[in-house]
């Protein structure tokens, strides 16, 4: 069986749940094996994982799952895998994975793979590529262990729709006291946004923007297609910013589709965070800012002209595909 | 209450990164290795905060390395730190190395161990959780804030989509991250302190290495940025529809 975690957020699947459960069904396929997807905390309809190739759903609707405990998450997760005989055990390797992944893999002494990017290669034992030096190589780890446990990196992967349905188990799990150890004084979410690790349309702004009284620009831009805004580290720093914005090295690494740079000159440090993006815009008024080359298209030019005109051109733009 | 810093050595930002071997290994002629910057400017400078505070009474530092992480560890005493471990094995499995912390731990009785959210070279953060699951003790990740009264501490952590304040009593592991402290620079009696200070080599216990590294690829080079006319944002969109389809 290939188990795989599905993550819940506020009772509900995020994309990364349907990411990890279309993964884990590819990996079946090859495997001639079938899905078990896990579902922890409660939730109103789960079977819907039967859309993306799960055969079987284990729901624990227990309360205490709401919120993130490693311990019994770990527990809950392990004692599924090893009941459905897991030979692979999939997470989407997003904060929660984190924390949780390498437990569960070294509770079943598994080796674990965590941001994989690829399906793994079996043809010369198991094979999994992951992204290394902050984006500037790969490395391909062969997993030695009976059972292996890969976490894939949130937008990596196509969310597959199947017509295939699934039956679902509900189930308990006999958690001890200790198990919930850490004790949750208060829970802040961001609402409303789609988060960065998830975000497909990213906008992102730098120390060249001046001052956080010129944000409207960028948040009129962010707007006009749906994306999700992030800055620079000095950004953050300067409380221009709130934190959970910033992206590079020491902040957030994301890997959206588009990553659109303003004001932001491209120091290597920021590039760990985004040059995974699938396609990088940067619009700078120097030119010999090092971020046009790691860029795919490149405005020169004022941000406080440019931008404007480019959030009337995604309007219009938009405006025309929806008429 | 005692403190155990997990520190790891890692490549500059900067390093240029090459391969030797048919690819199957770093080229580390010329590589700059510093602390891990999570593991020296959150962990280990919050756990001499705490000892500053009077919070904690020691404060050791362990590596799972060879013979050349000694200059990295000693760069770490000379912040601070009572005596560090030096676990002499080399690997790239989280589980292998996980082991060895979680094996030296059970030796000593530590209220509190400290890792950085993730090591910059291989990004696996791992190790942390894997040392909770090992121990079978509490684990807290990706944290920002770190306060301790009496046997119990207070965080603050990012989550999926925001942030979460949790209490949990000693003992525990937990992941930091930036907020947790301000990074702090090495001074001259500290630098001739560290010298001084016990490093304690211990041989590796026997563990399975679960895991290992093949080999190594490079990503394919950017072609080469497209630039578009500051007054035609509408071919900019258009770019974005019809070649990169990403809009
Ligand atoms: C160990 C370490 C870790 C770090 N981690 C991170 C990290 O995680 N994330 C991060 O971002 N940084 C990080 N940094 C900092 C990094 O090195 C850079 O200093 C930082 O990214 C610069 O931010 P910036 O591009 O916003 O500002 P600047 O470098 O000041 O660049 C501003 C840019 O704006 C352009 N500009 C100015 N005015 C305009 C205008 N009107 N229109 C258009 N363009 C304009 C300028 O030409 C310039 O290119 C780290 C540094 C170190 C040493
Ligand atoms: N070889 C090692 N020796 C000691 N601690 C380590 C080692 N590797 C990683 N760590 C610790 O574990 C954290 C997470 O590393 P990783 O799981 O490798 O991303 C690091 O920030 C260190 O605190």
């Amino acid at each position: 069986m290939v188990v795989v975690f599905a993550e819940l957020s506020n009772g509900t699947f995020k994309k990364a749940a349907y990411e990890a459960v279309s993964y884990a069904s590819k990996v079946a396929g090859s495997l001639g094996s079938q899905v078990c997807a896990v579902v922890l905390g409660e939730a109103s309809d789960v079977s819907v994982l039967g859309n993306y190739g799960a055969a079987k759903v284990v729901h624990i609707a227990d309360a205490r799952l709401n919120n993130v405990e490693t311990k019994a998450y770990s527990k809950a997760i392990s004692t599924i895998a090893s009941k459905e005989n897991a030979q692979v055990i999939i997470f989407s390797n997003n904060i929660t994975a984190k924390s949780v992944a390498p437990r569960v893999a070294a509770k079943l002494k598994a080796g674990l793979v965590a941001g994989a990017i690829s399906l793994p290669g079996m043809s010369n034992g198991f094979v999994v590529k992951k992204s290394v030096f902050a984006g500037k190589a790969f490395a391909f780890v062969s997993v030695k262990s009976t059972i292996k446990v890969i976490s894939i990196t949130p937008n990596s992967f196509p969310i597959e729709k199947t017509d295939s349905s699934a039956s679902v188990d509900n189930q308990t799990i006999d958690f001890a006291a200790n198990d919930f150890a850490v004790n949750v004084v208060s829970v802040n979410k961001v609402s409303g946004t789609v988060p960065l690790s998830e975000a497909e349309l990213v906008v992102s702004g730098g120390r060249g923007l001046k001052g956080p009284e010129n944000w409207g620009i960028l948040e009129d831009l962010a707007k006009s297609i749906g994306a999700t805004l992030a800055c620079s580290r000095p950004v953050a720093d300067s409380h221009w910013r709130p934190h959970h914005e910033h992206v590079g090295q020491t902040g957030g690494t994301i890997r959206p589709n588009l990553y659109v740079a303003v004001g932001i000159s491209g120091a290597i440090q920021h590039l760990a965070g985004v040059n995974s993006s699938k396609t990088i815009v940067v619009i700078n008024k120097d030119i010999e800012a090092p971020f046009f080359k790691a860029a795919d298209y490149g405005v020169l030019g004022d941000a406080f002209e440019i931008v404007p005109k480019l959030t009337e051109a995604f309007k219009k733009f938009k405006a025309a595909q929806n008429a | 209450m005692k403190i155990l810093v997990c520190i790891t050595k890692v490549p500059d930002t900067t390093t240029k990164i090459a391969f030797t071997d048919n690819n199957s290994k770093l080229n580390e002629a010329g590589v700059q290795w510093i602390i891990n910057p999570y593991d020296e400017w959150y962990a280990l400078v919050r756990a001499l905060e705490l000892k500053e505070a009077g919070i904690a009474t020691a404060v050791h530092l362990i590596t799972v390395g060879k013979a050349d992480t000694e200059p990295v560890i000693r760069k770490a005493l000379a912040l601070g730190g009572d005596e560090a471990i030096r676990i002499d094995a080399d690997s790239h499995d989280s589980f292998y190395i996980a082991s060895q912390i979680a094996e030296y731990a059970k030796t000593q009785s530590y209220d509190l161990i400290l890792t950085g959210k993730e090591s910059i070279d291989y990004g696996n953060a791992s190790i942390g959780a894997m040392v909770a699951e090992l121990l079978d003790l509490p684990f807290i990740t990706h944290v920002s804030k770190l306060d301790v009264a009496g046997n119990t501490v207070t965080v603050n952590r990012e989550i999926e989509g925001g942030e979460e304040t949790d209490s949990c009593v000693c003992p525990i592991v937990l992941s930091s991250q930036k907020g947790m402290a301000e990074a702090r620079i090495p001074n001259m009696r500290g630098i001739m302190a560290a010298r001084t200070k016990p490093l304690k080599v211990v041989a590796p216990v026997a563990v399975d290495e679960l895991t290992s590294i093949l080999s190594y690829d490079m990503p394919p080079q950017k072609t080469g940025v497209k630039m578009v006319d500051a007054d035609n944002m509408d071919e900019l969109v258009r770019l974005l529809h019809e070649e990169a389809k990403v809009v």
